[in-house]
């Protein structure tokens, strides 16, 4: 139920981001969520996109620093309080998010939020167990 | 492993701080008379300043004296150093020169039999007999360290074994089939030789390798480590330079508490490197030697551009000559911050333990206001690279501790991108000085 995520390290520099991009672009790789996370001095970029293996190597022929790393991705009630109460069965269980970030595009009525938390087997069987759906990656890829 | 402790020459080793003195005044002022009367070169140096040979009275007396530099010795190349006539020399040995002119050293008879002598009590402190096997794996030809070995090894009656360096696998064989008791070689070569072993099947612990006097090149502690725990032997750091002599300048005894100097026949001085000042014991700067017994090439005040410090306390081998500390850094690649000594190589070792992999960095030292500033750019690597801003930045903040503590000077790191340092010839700039001195 996990799904890939990329993450590439990025020097707070003009150009750095759009540089990334165009060559997946250029690839013809699709990004389907993303998210920046940056400091003063450097931002990680994080990408759920449609192949993350081949964009892996893309981006290290490119002399970016990437890594894989597993997420869960989400699907909740477009509506107010949609994602507060599938947070609350995670804060009831003491389980931190490390991040989370919301996907471009909605499934249905619903929308697609990624996760990673620091126990990503426990997230899953709680949110299982409460009902929240989680998404294979074949529904990311369908999105 | 374990080594007892031998000395090969206490007549001398082991003289009382006054007779050493005593003898060095009186082969200083022959030596300094030596090379004023036959070396046109020391003087023009000595009547440039007014300085007469009969002017050096006491052993203090030698800071009067100008120093001689590397690039002093090239200007007289290839024999213009020599105080004896060509036909009283016996060898010839060069030190390369890749950066300019090589530097030919000359020895008479006497000065290889010198030579014999210091090395015998290199190879035995490092406990080399008659009935020991010594691998000699310093090239053997124009560098003086092959021969060095050689000389004093022979002077002990040890087996030598002029292996030479190169043909690793035949090195291994060596070792297994003789019985090698005793390695000479660089302290990388020896660290290669342990993984060649192994890719050979050969268990480089079950060798019968007892000790090895390596050298040559800067190494650490950490090396010495590794050797002892690859081969099971006791290794000891050897010191020598062409201009001087060769090997045999300086050894470890089995205290492994630094090199002890071999005083009877090289005077040592620590100086600042800035100002030519001696600087006082336990200081650390660049190390100065002259020769006292030198025919063919007498050297006075010879800058090595190495930095070390000096130590004169008692060792508990019994040995009274001075020690130095294992070679610092060269005074070329020292950088001054805030008056403190910083060389590159602390910085990229500290970056090493803390990432795992060879590091590519840059220093950049500034000077904002009045104080200078040390930032040290770091490229993260695919290895320490975290999904995670916290685990990153507790990378940064552990790398600035670390240097922290290793220079004593607080230090900014910042983590860039892979191969966004610049590289000239595949290596980085390690160090860029933006201070401006002008006020």
């Amino acid at each position: 139920m996990k799904i890939k995520q990329i993450s590439i390290f990025l020097e707070n520099k003009r150009g750095r981001l759009y540089e990334a991009l165009k060559a997946l672009a250029e690839e013809g790789i699709n990004i389907r969520a993303l998210s920046i996370a940056d400091t003063s001095e450097f931002g990680i970029l994080r990408l759920i996109v449609t192949d993350p293996e081949k964009t892996k190597e893309i981006l290290e022929k490119n002399e970016f620093t990437v890594k894989l790393t597993n997420v869960v991705a989400i699907a909740v009630k477009d509506k107010p309080g949609g994602l507060a109460e599938a947070l609350k069965y995670l804060y009831d269980a003491n389980i931190n998010i490390e991040y989370i970030y919301a996907f471009v595009e909605k499934s249905g009525e619903k929308a697609v939020v990624v996760l990673r938390t620091e126990n990503l087997d426990k997230t899953i069987s709680i949110l299982q167990e409460k009902g929240v759906t989680i998404l294979n990656w074949d529904h990311v890829l369908a999105l | 492993m374990t080594l007892n402790n031998m000395i090969w020459n206490k007549d001398f080793e082991c003289m009382s701080e006054e007779e050493i003195k005593k003898l060095q005044l009186e082969r200083l002022k022959q030596t300094v008379k030596r090379a004023y009367e036959k070396v046109p070169y020391y003087k023009k140096k000595f009547d440039e300043i007014g300085l007469k040979p009969e002017d050096i009275q006491t052993l203090d007396d030698i800071k009067n004296i100008p120093f001689t530099s590397k690039a002093d010795l090239r200007e007289v190349y290839p024999f213009g150093m020599f105080a004896s006539p060509l036909s009283e020399i016996v060898e010839i040995h060069m030190s390369s020169g890749t950066t300019g002119k090589p530097v030919v050293a000359g020895y008479t008879r006497n000065d290889i039999e010198v030579w014999s002598e210091v090395m015998a009590r290199c190879l035995t402190m490092a406990g080399a007999t008659k009935d020991d096997i010594v691998q000699n794996c310093y090239g053997y030809g124009l560098f003086t360290g092959g021969f060095g070995v050689h000389y004093g090894a022979q002077k002990i009656g040890a087996m030598v074994v002029p292996a030479s360096a190169g043909n690793t696998r035949r090195q291994i064989e060596i070792m297994r089939d003789f019985g090698t008791t005793i390695l000479t070689c660089t302290p990388s070569y020896a660290l290669y030789m342990a993984e060649v072993a192994y890719e050979m099947g050969v268990e480089p612990t079950t060798l019968k390798l007892k000790a090895g006097c390596f050298g040559a090149e800067m190494w650490t502690e950490q090396m010495r480590r590794e050797i002892e725990k690859r081969f099971n032997l006791i290794a000891l750091n050897i010191y020598g330079l062409t201009e001087i002599i060769g090997p045999g300048v300086a050894h470890e005894c089995i205290e492994k508490k630094g090199l002890h100097v071999f005083e009877d026949h090289f005077f040592v001085e620590i100086i600042d490197p800035d100002t030519g000042d001696p600087l006082p014991e336990g200081n650390r700067g660049e190390l100065v030697f002259t020769t006292l017994t030198r025919e063919g090439m007498p050297m006075l005040r010879f800058r090595t551009k190495d930095i070390t410090s000096l130590k004169r306390d008692k060792c508990s081998c019994g040995r009274t000559f001075a020690r130095i500390e294992r070679i610092r850094g060269r005074t070329d690649d020292m950088i001054k911050v805030r008056g403190v000594m910083i060389f590159p190589y602390q910085i990229e070792r500290t970056i090493l333990e803390v990432q795992g992999v060879e590091p590519h960095y840059q220093i950049i030292i500034t000077r904002p206001q009045h104080l200078d500033e040390l930032e040290v750019m770091v490229e993260m690597s695919k290895e320490t690279f975290s999904d995670e801003v916290k685990h990153i930045e507790n990378l940064r903040k552990k790398l600035e501790k670390r240097i922290e503590e290793t220079i004593g000077i607080r230090v900014k790191v910042t983590l860039v991108e892979p191969k966004s340092l610049p590289r000239s010839e595949g290596k980085a700039k390690r160090v860029i000085d933006k201070r401006s001195l002008v006020d």
